[in-house]
């Protein structure tokens, strides 16, 4: 007997036995209450998604739901508060870290994170990322990397590695007149306001688990008041890489993270903790 | 108890915004205004613990008042023309997201880069909405600097009475000039929470979002017939105006801020010739009082209006929308940083109206 059988054998059984199965002690995952159940317009195989469930376990674990605010992006994430089930606003293109300074500013003692994707971070919002970061903003700022323009449909992003093609570098971005990919995380990590920078992948269980970690950090350390926590979230986009997930995923392994090497680009030095 | 101080136009503003307990100001540097971030920078903190903050751009800070008034406390910004053109996206989202907050600006002469010598260039901009889509903000036009002191708090009860974003629209000599104002006292910082405010969703409530974004066309066009019936109940309610020796006139002198006053100037000038002139000036530029200035031109003594401004004509199509045909209406502008004198709007009176004046 295989295990689909034997599962549904189980759902066939009395209502009596169901509940039995359905009890506290059988529960290993729940869907922590700061996640809603509206459905995700995100792509299947799409990072946002997962990175999304992480934000939501964070502000769980760390029971600081009533204590904090997100700001959302413009593109593809910026119905993002239509998923997580925290107070948030919806920031104009670019301006998300702008937006999170004002809420810090007036509520230094909530939680305050940005969520913004590449075109949003690294493009029109490249001065309100960069002097957010060098005032040392006591905020997370959560990017997403996947190197495409998502819902515009696929035009070239800042970080659009070189030959890579989209809708506007159809014949693969050319440095020359294009320009190089902006490592945007390097730069704010050398930065004396940014306390935290890191990048990070949820294309696998493993490092799934890594950008939890970062995440949290990043909550924890704000907590600290230690300053700007920078979390790069090297990512995909099946939809406009014309990929499969699956095909995406390994694209992103092969092609992106040789660019961008998972891994901290700043740790906060342990004795000062 | 009254307090007089002798104050300048922009240093009163920021005054009046420390004591209206104001919770945060972010702004940028920019003439003729930039007195407002340094006396808010010197004063604000040790007073009331308001946050002061200066931006790395005015795009920065007219989107870091959307994410601070947001939380439903007490922001505000400032600015002259060419900062205030590059706030006007974020305007568009805080107005459509329906945010109290307050934005000066203290007009200098355009366009482009232009001078830094007062001009009212920017009503368009302020009234009609200089961002996109239909939305509008309550503008306060202030022609004293006692104004600019009482316009900042009555500007921020507007803003929270209707969630909407409220501009003063100054100009560069409001801004820069130099009177006696009677300053109000210290009122309390804000502590209740807005039961629309993002400030941490507790357990017992659905969590807040702050948003411009309808996607679904039925829903946005529920957002804009919402904004349209606000902006007609304000129009109803908030209209304010000044007038003086307009009932027995026969020509009418209109005219906002600084302008008016010169024009009361040259009422007089007039009036010691013999002609009967009366000053009539729109202190709200929207909501703007059309039925007021209707009334006026209904008079049959009435010979005409003649609109003054610092630009090439801008509030003067809306007294001819008001006029609707029942008078003349003539115009007189001086544009670039140039400020009308009194003898030359007398002189502009006579030109356009005396002959007929028998
Ligand atoms: S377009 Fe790309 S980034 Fe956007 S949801 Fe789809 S896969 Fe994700």
């Amino acid at each position: 007997m295989n295990e689909k059988t034997m599962l549904g054998e189980n759902i066939a059984e009395t209502a009596d036995t169901q509940e039995v199965i359905c009890c506290p002690e059988n529960l290993v995952y729940e869907k922590p209450d700061t996640l809603l159940d509206t459905p995700m317009h995100y792509c299947p195989g799409c990072g946002h998604a997962v990175t999304h469930k992480l934000i939501a376990e964070v502000i769980h674990e760390m029971d600081i739901q009533s204590e904090t605010i997100g700001i959302a992006p413009v593109g593809c994430a910026v119905f993002a508060y239509n998923y997580l089930n925290i107070d948030m606003q919806e920031a104009a293109h670019g301006r998300a870290s702008a937006v999170a300074t004002g809420v810090k500013r007036v509520f230094p003692e909530k939680f305050v994170f940005s969520y913004q994707g590449d075109g949003d971070l690294a493009a029109i919002g490249t001065a309100e990322t960069i002097h957010t970061c060098n005032r040392g903003e006591n905020i997370l700022i959560i990017f997403i990397n996947n190197a495409i323009y998502g819902m515009t449909g696929g035009q070239m992003a800042p970080t659009t590695l070189p030959g890579m093609k989209s809708t506007t570098s159809p014949f693969g971005r050319d440095v020359a007149t294009m320009g190089n990919p902006l490592m945007i995380t390097n730069l704010v990590a050398s930065l004396p306001g940014v306390y935290y920078a890191t990048r990070v992948a949820v294309n696998s269980p493993s490092n799934v688990r890594k950008a939890k970690k970062a995440i949290a950090k990043g909550f924890e350390y704000q907590k600290l008041k230690k300053g700007l926590c920078f979390v790069e979230v090297v990512s995909n986009c099946p939809s406009n890489w014309k990929m499969t997930p699956i095909q995406a995923n390994k694209w992103l392994e092969e092609n992106m993270f040789p660019y961008y090497p998972l891994g901290d680009l700043k740790v906060p030095n342990d004795k000062e903790k | 108890m009254k307090e007089l101080k002798l104050m300048k136009g922009n240093e009163a503003l920021a005054e009046a915004a420390i004591r209206s307990g104001c919770d945060a100001y972010f702004g940028y540097p920019i003439t003729p205004q930039s007195e407002v971030l340094e006396y808010l920078s010197l004063e604000a903190e040790k007073r009331t613990g308001m946050t002061v903050l200066q931006a790395e751009s005015e795009v920065a800070s007219i989107n870091m008042v959307y994410g601070a008034a947001g939380t439903g406390k007490r922001a505000m910004t400032s600015s002259s023309s060419p900062g205030i053109s590059l706030m006007q996206e974020g305007i568009s989202y805080i107005a459509c997201a329906e945010l109290p907050c307050l934005i000066a600006n203290v007009m200098r002469g355009g366009p482009g880069l232009g001078t830094i010598q007062p001009s009212q260039g920017d009503y368009f901009q302020a009234v009609k909405g200089g961002g996109h889509g239909d939305y509008r903000m309550i503008v306060l036009a202030p022609s004293t600097v006692q104004e600019m002191v009482d316009f900042v708090r009555l500007g921020f009860d507007l803003a929270f009475k209707w969630r909407n974003p409220v501009m003063i629209l100054a100009d560069g000599a409001l801004g820069q000039m130099m009177e006696k104002v009677e300053l109000f006292e210290q009122q309390p910082r804000k502590t209740n929470i807005e039961p629309w405010a993002t400030v941490g969703k507790p357990k017992d409530r659905e969590r807040n979002f702050i948003t411009s974004l309808h996607i679904q066309p039925d829903k946005m066009e529920n957002i804009n017939l919402h904004l349209q019936k606000k902006y007609n109940e304000i129009t109803k309610e908030e209209i304010r105006f000044a007038s003086s020796g307009c009932e027995d006139a026969e020509i009418i002198l209109t005219g906002f801020g600084l302008v008016a006053r010169i024009c009361q100037k040259a009422a007089q000038l007039a009036r010691a010739k013999g002609i009967k002139v009366g000053v009539f000036r729109p202190k709200t530029l929207f909501p703007f009082p059309y039925a007021e200035i209707e009334k006026l031109a209904s008079n049959p003594k009435l010979k005409g209006i003649l609109d003054v401004e610092m630009n090439a004509g801008q509030m003067v199509e809306d007294v001819r929308l008001a006029v609707n045909g029942k008078t003349r209406v003539e115009f007189h502008g001086r544009m670039g940083g140039i400020v009308p004198s009194p003898e030359e709007v007398l002189a502009k009176i006579e030109e356009k109206f005396v002959g007929e004046l028998v």
